[in-house]
């Protein structure tokens, strides 16, 4: 049976009860996100104040840089790009109870495979390098998402330990390959330049890559439309939600996983190879690659609700903290590190609001409970 | 403590709840509610699923919190929070499902949680207040068994036992005779009495009429949140009660038309399946079920019916053994393909496999056909088939919703909003729709209230009807009888009997199903009571 009240107790009399719900709005839903950030500013707020900084400064100048500084916004859509392609992918694979921990590994493996073949494959015509190159990155990830998919499904080991240990191998493959077999000329930790001719257009004078900034939009679109409005999507979702569901209506779930994993994988391989092409052009340390959007598009995902179309939102919101907070680390002199303070406060507060969706709460004074135990202690007094 | 050192004797009013009101979100589920409890008494809660019985003795029991209204202990105003709470106060209260511990021991469980326990467990002292419950109440249980090794009626006198042990005396029974085979329910009801008559105070919750007028001293009946009435159960009858209970008469016997049998369309032969742990969970079954005809079987949960079922819709690998539909093999086939020959399944897990809770009303009638046309759009020749058709879903889903009349305030409802009785028939509704020439169907009736119950039988019979060969397997054995017309008892994994339904012995029934056929020819009828 279900616990549907439950009172702990504070101090004396003063408790705290809460209720299960029964359901929640979706206005509900919005207005306990938006509480939920501005608690994680209020939470910052203190943090920057410890440091001897002007909240108030702070978070202002986080927000007026990457918002309304032409560079800062520019350098926003830019990190976008590889969250909303993570993001996106991540959101479908947790719509099938499939926890991938693994964006940061599946997308390395597309960045690997991009020079691998922009650098050292010949013969390839020059328009169709490109394309080939973000096709193989997709498939590349897919390959190192579906490793740990087979493992599962065929041996049922844990998805969240085989994915995030792919992650490490695959940082090691690319230190392996630019400390080893892939090290350029001039005796650093670097690979060859992709030939110019697989570079992406930019949007002139700024950073954003172009192609991948639209091929992102095209799949979170794609995606609300996979899940929402296919037969596929439909599996998933059963999938996720009951997996004895999908048994009883005789969905082929592993089939199902499978391909949410390819599609997952696939994303952040297309994000890695996006990152060669568009931004690096080149194999460098893996922490130079990507600084964690693997790991920040987990957040990305849940800030979305799972949702492809919010996820576009969550991504961008997520980039301009992270330049924001660049920005700040050099204007206010803030400390290396502000920045994953910050994302890990904001999703901190964000898993422990999704309690309140399932819970009311109240602060209740209950005075009847004190007169019950003292009347009792009195008795157990007179006994003795 | 003062409040139960007070001398109460029988007759005195232990308990008053005065004008207890609770609503939730849409539904008042308690409304006004007066209702008082002698000492030695055993009072029948009876209403329909939904009446707002179990929601009363919740607030009993310190899980909820009325809106309004008082409650009195011995004449004195308490204020119940938590359960903790109501256990001080002296109410102890058996749920439905168990809450032990699977791999402790009896004893273990009976103190778990209790504040006197120090390092060690003073195993012998306990071990004798167990035996004096033993003596006095006829609660015999090996405190030393594990509960895994318990059958659920013994699960249930661990409970009993754990209540009274924390000094319970007032005791909240919620439908405990849904657990207990036929032949253990009067050995449970002489128990009751021996408590009340030791001076404890039993509230009885059930919706089967039969037992609460053979056990209680009186009724209160609850509909939609009001107390209809109290009475002396000396001093009414099955019909009053029904109609206090549902506000219309009901009649619970079946227009049955005559057996129009056909053709054989579920052939069983010599099935054998090995269990998760490995054990033979069935040893060789066979049976025909023919187009009209409805094959009951009926036994007490865990002896094989389950995995029979899983086996026929493809949930579960065979061991040996065939089985035929339609004269075509069907042996470990893929649910799919199962189902694709118009099987409708209706499963005991009704939330647990029947429905995706979060998903809405419409998403949860195409599950079964989901990826068939008119719902997914025919884009090349039926050969491309990737996008739903939600226009055609909705007005599939609409049609059935008036059709089969489940409540819902729309068809974009998540379905873990809806009601035991909609959900199941929103199942129904799924399952029937597409004119299923099979029909499995698992504890199709349990839990529901009245109405839901004979509007389920009803369906259950109008495809017979129409030429369905129907499976049932039921726990309540009234309802397998009168609705089936070949009932086989199962035992451990074997059918020990196939009966004609019309004329049917329930006493031996009962019998076979605790596995005491071989008393039947001695006439030894009375041995289940005299065990216990």
């Amino acid at each position: 049976m279900e616990v549907l009240i439950l009172q702990i107790k504070i101090y004396k009399s003063l408790f705290i009860e809460y209720e299960k719900r029964q359901q929640i709005t979706s206005e509900e839903s919005v207005k306990y996100k938006l509480i939920s950030l501005f608690v994680a500013f209020f939470i910052m707020g203190i943090i920057f104040a410890a440091l001897q900084v002007n909240p108030f400064i702070a978070l202002g100048s986080i927000f007026s840089f990457s918002l309304f500084n032409p560079n800062g916004f520019a350098a926003v859509l830019t990190r976008m790009i590889p969250l909303l392609l993570c993001g996106v992918g991540l959101a479908i694979a947790y719509k099938a109870l499939f926890w991938n921990i693994g964006a940061e590994g599946q997308l390395l493996l597309g960045a690997i495979i991009a020079i691998g073949i922009g650098v050292f494959v010949p013969g390839i015509p020059d328009p169709l390098l490109l394309p080939m190159i973000l096709l193989m990155g997709f498939l590349l990830g897919a390959v190192w998402g579906i490793v740990p998919t087979l493992l599962k499904l065929r041996l049922n080991i844990n998805e969240v330990i085989t994915t995030l240990m792919l992650n490490y191998i695959a940082i090691n493959l690319v230190r392996y390959l630019i400390y080893g077999p892939w090290k350029g000329p001039y005796n650093f930790p670097l690979s060859d330049l992709l030939p110019a001719v697989a570079w992406e257009p930019l949007i002139p004078g700024t950073s954003i890559y172009v192609i991948s900034l639209i091929l992102a939009l095209i799949f979170a679109l794609g995606s609300y439309f996979l899940l929402f409005k296919t037969t596929i999507g439909y599996e998933i979702r059963v999938v996720g939600e009951n997996i004895q569901a999908a048994k009883y209506a005789g969905i082929n779930y592993k089939k199902t996983i499978l391909i949410t994993m390819i599609i997952s994988g696939g994303l952040a391989g297309l994000a890695g190879a996006g990152l060669m092409t568009g931004v690096q052009h080149r194999l460098t340390n893996p922490e130079a690659i990507s600084p964690g959007y693997g790991y920040t598009a987990i957040i990305v995902a849940w800030l979305g609700g799972l949702n492809p179309i919010s996820i576009i939102f969550a991504s961008l919101f997520m980039s301009i903290l992270i330049v924001g907070g660049q920005n700040i680390q050099i204007l206010l002199g803030l400390p290396f590190g502000v920045v994953n303070i910050f994302n890990g406060v904001i999703l901190a507060v964000i898993i422990a609001f999704e309690f309140l969706k399932k819970y009311k709460i109240k602060f209740v004074i209950n005075r009847d409970v004190i007169d019950t135990e003292s009347e009792l202690n009195k008795s157990i007094n007179l006994k003795a | 403590m003062e409040i139960k050192e007070k001398v109460i004797s029988i007759g005195d009013t232990v308990l008053e709840m005065r004008g207890i009101k609770k609503h939730f979100p849409g539904v008042i589920a308690n409304d006004n509610i007066d209702f008082q409890l002698k000492a030695g008494e055993i009072q029948a809660l009876l209403g329909e699923n939904g009446a707002g019985k179990t929601t009363l003795m919740n607030i009993l029991y310190g899980l909820y919190k009325q809106d309004e209204g008082e409650i009195f202990i011995k004449g004195q105003k308490v204020d119940i929070n938590t359960p903790k709470h109501a256990i001080e106060l002296g109410i102890g209260m058996v749920h439905q499902h168990f809450m032990l511990v699977d791999v402790f021991s009896v004893l273990e469980n009976v103190v778990l949680g209790l504040k006197e326990l120090k390092l060690k467990i003073p195993k012998k002292r306990i071990s004798k207040k167990l035996e004096e419950f033993s003596k006095v109440y006829g609660l015999k249980i090996d405190s030393k068994a594990k509960v895994w090794q318990l059958s659920a009626g013994e699960k249930q006198r661990v409970e009993i036992i754990k209540a009274l042990y924390r000094g319970a005396e007032i005791l909240i029974l919620d439908e405990p005779t849904s657990v207990l085979a036929e032949s253990e329910i009067n050995s449970f009801f002489e128990m009751l009495k021996r408590m009340a008559n030791d001076g404890k105070s039993i509230i009885f919750i059930s919706h089967k009429l039969r037992e609460v007028l053979s056990v209680s001293d009186r009724i209160t009946i609850l509909r939609k949140g009001k107390v209809q009435g109290t009475l002396r159960t000396s001093e009414t009858n099955k019909q009053e009660l029904t109609q206090l209970m549902v506000g219309k008469e009901i009649i619970s016997r079946f227009d049955k038309t005559p057996l129009k049998k056909g053709k054989v369309i579920l052939d069983v032969q010599n099935l054998k399946i090995f269990n998760v742990k490995g054990i033979e969970a069935l040893k060789g079954v066979s049976f025909k079920i023919s187009e009209g005809e409805i094959f009951g079987i009926v036994g007490i949960a865990g002896n094989g019916q389950k995995e029979l079922l899983e086996a026929i819709t493809g949930l579960r690998k065979v061991n040996s053994g065939e089985i035929y539909m339609n004269k075509e093999k069907i042996t470990n086939k893929s649910p799919r393909i199962i189902n694709k020959k118009n099987v409708a399944h209706i499963p005991e897990d009704r939330i647990e496999m029947g429905i995706v809770p979060n998903m809405d009303v419409s998403e949860n009638l195409i599950l079964k056909n989901y990826n068939q046309v008119p719902f997914v759009k025919d884009i090349y020749k039926g050969r491309i088939r990737l996008l739903q058709n939600y226009e055609e879903i909705s007005r599939f889903s609409q049609k059935l919703v008036e059709g089969y009349d489940i409540i819902t305030p729309n068809i974009n409802t998540p379905v873990k909003t809806l009601s035991g009785g909609n959900i199941q028939r929103l199942i129904l509704a799924r399952e029937l729709s597409s004119n299923p020439s099979l029909i499995i169907a698992s504890h199709p009736t349990y839990g529901l209230d009245i109405s839901a119950t004979e509007f389920i039988r009803s369906l259950l019979l109008n495809e017979r009807e129409k030429g369905a060969a129907i499976l049932l397997v039921s726990e309540d054995l009234n309802e397998a009888i009168s609705l089936s017309d070949r009932v086989a008892v199962i035992f451990e994994g074997k059918i020990v009997k196939i009966f004609e339904a019309e004329g049917a012995d329930l006493q031996e029934i009962g019998l076979m199903m605790i596995g005491e056929n071989n008393l039947i020819s001695n006439g030894g009828f009375n041995s289940a009571d005299k065990n216990i």
